[in-house]
């Protein structure tokens, strides 16, 4: 069964927005995670790279297929989680825990755009 | 809508990912592609390959009749032997890669890929004319079972009660159902496989098949396994899979598949253009290109060389399970198919150096 952490914001494609202060931690959910078996290589855009809400910064792989990552909120990359370089698998063992990039937000309006858990939940069981 | 096997409904109970292939709703995973596929390397993993096709081929003409849809050479064979090889179009294109089984003299099994059946079928009615031979499709009759790794022979063996040790690689032979009954009276099973290591395929009728899995099922001695890792398995032991490394575009040729392509045969169709293509060279040829960075490249991603000019496109590639390495096989401009040559794929935004290595990234472990 798929983890669900509340105080999050959330994409329908399935990526997370930690909020702290200006910056945003963008992931992916466990629910994510569980779909897509064990992650064997991470995409990810580099710092100073501006990403855009509703496009793609970089993708997720499985051993089966790519999966493409979409931004759920624009904004400039500040830092990449280089610990996904050499162990893709964090993510499998602990997807809240390890973000993929920190972004500077360029419009925090954009976060109400996003889904709070319970809508989240909702959507995951459709 | 896609035909179920019969064993749709055991896949389903064991939570199988279940995806379309070639016309049937099947397998994927049932746990993970990397568990099962270790299970397959280092024990005994079982697949569902019912979708597969069968044809019978029987009567006066048969061996004559196969000598001229097949590229590789049947004749002389003992019964039991099993050929690998193609049907091919008259301008050397694939129709499909298929194992020949000689069950007797003029009686051949054949068995053929789930996504070709039809257009297959259609293919070898249409070269009946001529051919005093009697065609039977068998593919709704047979289920079909893979039983692959190094522990198969002692699986097969002891939960089945089927004797096969005495099975030499690529030979087959009809036999009493063993241990699990049914309706078949009698089965065919032999020692081949798509994975690179030793196993067994076993061929009978739905009732036995699905009794066969539930056998192995309870013994716990053999891991139920998707056409996910069937297709990393196959792609690191440098095993072409048609519609990647062959197509009506792909000759065996171009494929480096020319071994199983016997011209000193006096006739079968497509001679004269493989002919002309292995005196003259090809334009396209298939290799292997490993990476050196962990981004995977995937079926349709452009090749290109240092400079950046695309000279074609990755066929098949996975991060390779067995070796930890990045690696791809890809249709690529003839030039360029030399070993060591390096060239660059593109990963969505991205080009990632690598350099043309020999198509088997891993080696085969069969029992010759």
């Amino acid at each position: 069964m798929a983890n669900f952490e509340s105080g999050l914001y959330y994409s329908e494609s399935h990526e997370y927005v930690r909020v702290e202060g200006e910056f945003g931690y963008i992931g992916i959910s466990d629910y994510a995670q569980h779909a897509l078996g064990n992650v064997v290589y991470v995409d990810m855009p580099e710092v100073d790279d501006e990403v855009t809400a509703g496009e793609e910064f970089g993708a997720v792989e499985s051993v089966k297929a790519a999966s493409d990552l979409i931004a759920p909120v624009s904004g400039t990359v500040v830092e990449i989680n280089e610990a996904l370089e050499d162990e893709p698998e964090l993510l499998n063992k602990d997807a809240f825990g390890n973000w993929i990039i920190k972004v500077q937000l360029s419009d925090p309006s954009e976060l109400d755009n996003l889904m709070d858990v319970e809508a989240y939940k909702k959507h995951c069981a459709e | 809508m896609e035909k179920k096997t019969c064993l749709y409904d055991r896949h389903v109970a064991l939570g199988a990912l279940m995806s379309p292939f070639g016309g049937f709703i099947m397998p994927i995973q049932y746990s993970n592609i990397t568990d099962e596929h270790n299970a397959v390397r280092q024990h005994c993993g079982v697949f569902d390959v019912s979708h597969m096709g069968e044809v019978r081929i029987t009567g006066p003409d048969a061996e004559r009749y196969v000598q001229h849809i097949f590229t590789n050479d049947v004749t002389n064979a003992p019964v039991g032997q099993i050929y690998y090889g193609m049907m091919c179009y008259p301008n050397g294109g694939t129709v499909d890669d298929l194992l020949v089984y000689k069950m007797g003299d003029n009686d051949f099994f054949l068995v053929i890929n789930a996504a070709n059946i039809d257009k297959d079928v259609e293919w070898m009615q249409q070269q009946m004319q001529g051919f005093n031979i009697h065609f039977e499709h068998q593919s709704d009759y047979y289920g079909q079972l893979a039983v692959q790794g190094p522990e198969a022979q002692a699986v097969v063996e002891e939960v089945l009660g089927l004797s096969c040790a005495e099975l030499k690689f690529y030979t087959a032979k009809v036999a009493p159902s063993g241990a699990v009954g049914g309706t078949s009276s009698s089965i065919i099973i032999s020692r081949t496989g798509y994975t690179g290591e030793d196993g067994f395929e076993i061929y009978g009728s739905h009732e036995f098949t699905q009794k066969t899995w539930d056998m192995l099922m309870e013994s716990g001695r053999c891991k139920p396994c998707g056409l996910g890792c069937r297709d990393t398995l196959r792609f690191e032991v440098g095993l072409p899979l048609y519609g990647d490394e062959l197509s009506a575009d792909i000759s065996p040729i171009m494929a480096g598949l020319g071994i199983f392509v016997k011209l000193d045969k006096p006739e079968f169709i497509g001679k004269e253009a493989l002919a002309e293509q292995k005196a003259n060279g090809v334009a396209q040829k298939i290799v292997g290109i490993e990476l050196a960075d962990k981004a995977i490249p995937r079926h349709g991603y452009p090749v290109l060389t240092p400079e950046g000019e695309v000279i074609g496109e990755v066929t098949t590639g996975y991060h390779c399970l067995s070796v930890d390495k990045s690696v791809c096989m890809a249709l690529v401009k003839a030039d360029y198919a030399k070993l060591g040559t390096p060239l660059q794929v593109q990963i969505r935004k991205k080009v990632f150096p690598g350099v043309v290595v020999k198509k088997k990234f891993y080696d085969k472990h069969y029992k010759k």
